[in-house]
């Protein structure tokens, strides 16, 4: 009886081991085969629309506008990808994802294209299986600090307790800059941008960690901007641009021309106002850009329509008009160009040519 | 001489009395319940302070200080953050309530198909009253109108899709209505499921009881964020690419499945309070055992577990908002998305945003917390205190 019991259960066990294996198996060369999936302009152009990853709210970047429609930086990339592509700007879904959702959702086909503030890193363009190239917004993460603490630099800042937000690189920068120093501090970390931001205002926390595009959003939220500034360290690099998925390198090309048309656009004074008249332009360059010159293939080599570049301006206007509308002096948020300025003005904003 | 002549027998009742000065009017209610003993006097006293202390400038910011209309932030700024406020001002923003109050009841949803939500709505009011009402007749008619043909059309009008109305994705939908349906679809599955799963468990057929236990125990045992979470983020990466459930409907599933099993143990406490000669007693009846359910048990159990049912109800309503974690915005949800527009970002914005979603819940909270008492109140026959 009892060794009829216990070859029972061996047998048992041995099916359901071989069950889980099985399952395992098959969820793994599930995810293989996402990675390698190929030809996601067809996969869009058949489903009518761009699907988008965007913040779950961060000001400037993504955030709802009076009437709920999302607008801001990233939004306005998301809509040129789809006017570039339908010629039509609507023609998008936005995804909102959380700083750990974000990736799951690219890797699992869930979003075509993830435009959502998202730091270009070597281990997010290798391991994760991502691809970046185009840098949309160079960002860079910087501290903030009541002025009542005397603290003149990041460096007098051992012992601190410091709010930042959780899943980010930012938080792994500020772990690496207070070890490279040999500082002590107490991380106090959150979820949610907007929970930082209340943490900090309500004194939780003595530093205030983000990128600075954080920073300026978050000057219009506390109840006295002037009893905090901003320490003069910048501890890392963010540039921040639309990731894809590796493996398709027709989209991913359309992703990052997508981008570079529009600081060419800037760079040729293309507006959305003036896009029709420069068609007129003498100029080759501006000709060939646009998509006006005899015999051009420069959207049917890209797999779209050769006024592409046209229909994105028409749609967003040029990377300046973007900024300004969104996040630069046209905006609350004031944001200065900085970096971000075409290279020909003292940026580091520089676009291969068009041709 | 007749014997009422001699005495004196009163023929009629007296009208009853005034109770006495000494036992009535205002002060003698402060004397006996704010200063019977010095120690209550010296509470009562202790409160008062408190309240004097927290009430007028909740007043003061929620009200007088509040800046009740405007367009963008400037209104709900100082001077110094770039409003028109002056410096030091804190007040509440209703303007960015008002301002976005659309989008807190509908979400995204698009603005000129509004009339669909809002006729579901309608709708659903017009059918909950009369349900909520004992005195009026025809309930059985009004439950398979609510909770049959409602849902129906509620399928058909907010999705669309079908009869020349135009798809409204659900990744549109947000705000109040968002909680609303799953509250309500949450509810109206989980008293049946849980009345099953709880008779289940108690079932002397041993696999169905195991099954309902350990569907219970695995459900109770999770939490609801996880199941969301795993649902949202790691389910699209088993699937096929392309094959997505719509997370609406795994928001829907998972709130369901984990209220059906609480509300199991809610049930299956009042099933065990009920004497075994009530299950005897219709069992020599000759009852079957859906009758005995029926008719003896349930109505009695379900009576006992009024304030159990309803906790699990109020607790369902305010789960709901975990549903934001996958990328749904339910009523706090969108509030919270709201925050993030810099054409309202100030410092009381936040504030002002979470105290409204904070008294909405608390509206739909109360107000169920009140009906559920007069329920016990009507139906207590036998085990009043």
């Amino acid at each position: 009886m009892r060794d009829g019991n216990e070859r029972q259960q061996k047998k048992v066990l041995k099916m359901a081991k071989k069950i889980l294996a099985a399952l395992v198996g098959a969820a793994v060369m599930g995810i293989g085969t996402h990675g390698a999936s190929a030809a996601t302009l067809d996969d869009v152009k058949a489903k009518g629309f761009v699907q988008c990853g965007v913040n779950t709210g961060l000001s400037g970047f993504a955030s709802p506008d009076a009437s709920g429609n999302w607008s801001g930086f990233d939004v306005d990339y998301c809509k040129a990808i789809a006017a570039a592509i339908f010629g039509d700007a609507t023609k998008v879904k936005y995804s909102p994802t959380s700083a750990k959702e974000r990736f799951p959702a690219l890797q699992s086909g869930e979003v075509d294209v993830l435009a959502r503030n998202t730091t270009w890193t070597i281990n997010r363009d290798t391991a994760l299986g991502f691809n970046f190239r185009a840098v949309n917004y160079y960002d860079g993460q910087g501290f903030m600090v009541r002025k009542g603490l005397n603290v003149k630099s990041a460096l007098e800042l051992s012992g601190a307790a410091v709010c930042v937000q959780t899943g980010t690189t930012t938080e792994l920068n500020l772990a690496d800059y207070f070890k490279a120093n040999n500082l002590q501090y107490n991380p106090v970390v959150f979820e949610k941008l907007e929970e930082v931001n209340a943490a900090y205002d309500a004194g939780r926390c003595d530093v205030y960690t983000t990128d600075q595009s954080g920073l300026y959003s978050l000057r219009l939220t506390l109840a006295a901007p002037d009893d905090h500034m901003i320490l003069p360290e910048i501890i890392s690099k963010e540039p921040l641009g639309p990731a894809v998925r590796q493996g398709d390198d027709q989209w991913f090309d359309i992703v990052s021309w997508v981008h570079y048309a529009l600081i060419n656009a800037e760079d040729f004074g293309i507006t959305t106002a003036n896009v029709e008249e420069m068609k007129k332009s003498p100029n080759p360059d501006v000709q060939r850009f646009l998509g006006v010159e005899a015999d051009t293939k420069i959207g049917t080599d890209l797999g779209l329509g050769n006024e592409w570049a046209v229909n994105v301006i028409k749609a967003v206007g040029n990377y300046g008009e973007i900024f300004d509308r969104n996040i630069g002096a046209g905006s609350p948020l004031k944001i200065e160009r900085g970096l971000n300025a075409l290279w020909s003005k003292g940026g580091i904003q520089y676009a291969p040519p068009v041709r | 001489m007749s014997l009422s002549q001699i005495n004196f027998v009163r023929q009629e009742m007296l009208p009853q009395q005034p109770a006495p000065l000494s036992a009535r009017g205002a002060v003698n209610w402060i004397r006996a319940n704010l200063i019977a003993t010095p120690k209550d006097a010296v509470m009562t006293f202790v409160a008062l302070i408190l309240l004097a202390w927290l009430v007028p400038p909740a007043l003061d910011w929620l009200f007088i200080k509040a800046a009740w209309f405007g367009t963008d932030r400037s209104v709900c700024a100082t001077v110094a953050q770039g409003g028109i406020q002056p410096d030091g001002w804190s007040g509440a923003c209703w303007a960015f309530v008002g301002s976005k109050f659309e989008q807190f009841l509908f979400g995204r949803y698009p603005l000129e198909e509004r009339w669909r939500p809002i006729l579901v709505g309608i709708l659903f009011v017009l059918l909950l009253i009369p349900m909520l009402m004992p005195k009026l007749p025809h309930k059985g008619i009004n439950a398979i109108l609510l909770f049959g043909i409602l849902p129906v059309v509620s399928f058909i009008l907010l999705p669309g899709g079908m009869l020349g109305l135009p798809f409204v994705e659900t990744a549109l939908w947000g705000g109040l209505m968002v909680t609303l349906i799953l509250s309500f679809v949450g509810i109206a599955v989980s008293l049946p499921f849980g009345i099953v799963l709880a008779l289940g468990r108690r079932s002397k057929m041993p696999v169905i009881r195991m099954l309902c236990t350990m569907f219970i125990e695995i459900v109770r045992g999770i939490p609801l964020i996880t199941v969301l979470f795993m649902a949202s983020v790691m389910l699209p990466l088993f699937l096929p690419q392309g094959m997505t459930f719509d997370r609406f409907l795994r928001a829907l599933i998972g709130v369901s499945l984990f209220a059906s099993a609480y509300m199991a143990e809610v049930v299956r406490g009042g099933l065990q309070a009920i004497p075994k000669g009530q299950y005897e007693g219709a069992d020599s009846l000759g009852l079957s055992f859906w009758q005995k359910m029926n008719l003896i048990v349930l109505p009695q159990a379900l009576k006992l577990v009024i304030p159990g049912i309803v906790n699990t109800f109020i607790g369902l309503f305010k789960d709901t908002s975990l549903v934001s974690i996958i990328g749904m915005f339910d009523l706090l949800g969108i509030v919270r998305l709201n925050f993030s527009d810099a054409n309202w970002a100030s410092a009381v914005t936040p504030m002002t945003g979470l105290v409204f979603a904070g008294f909405v819940f608390w509206i739909f909270c109360f107000g169920m917390s009140r009906y559920s008492g007069f329920m016990e109140r009507m139906l207590d026959k036998g085990h009043k205190r």
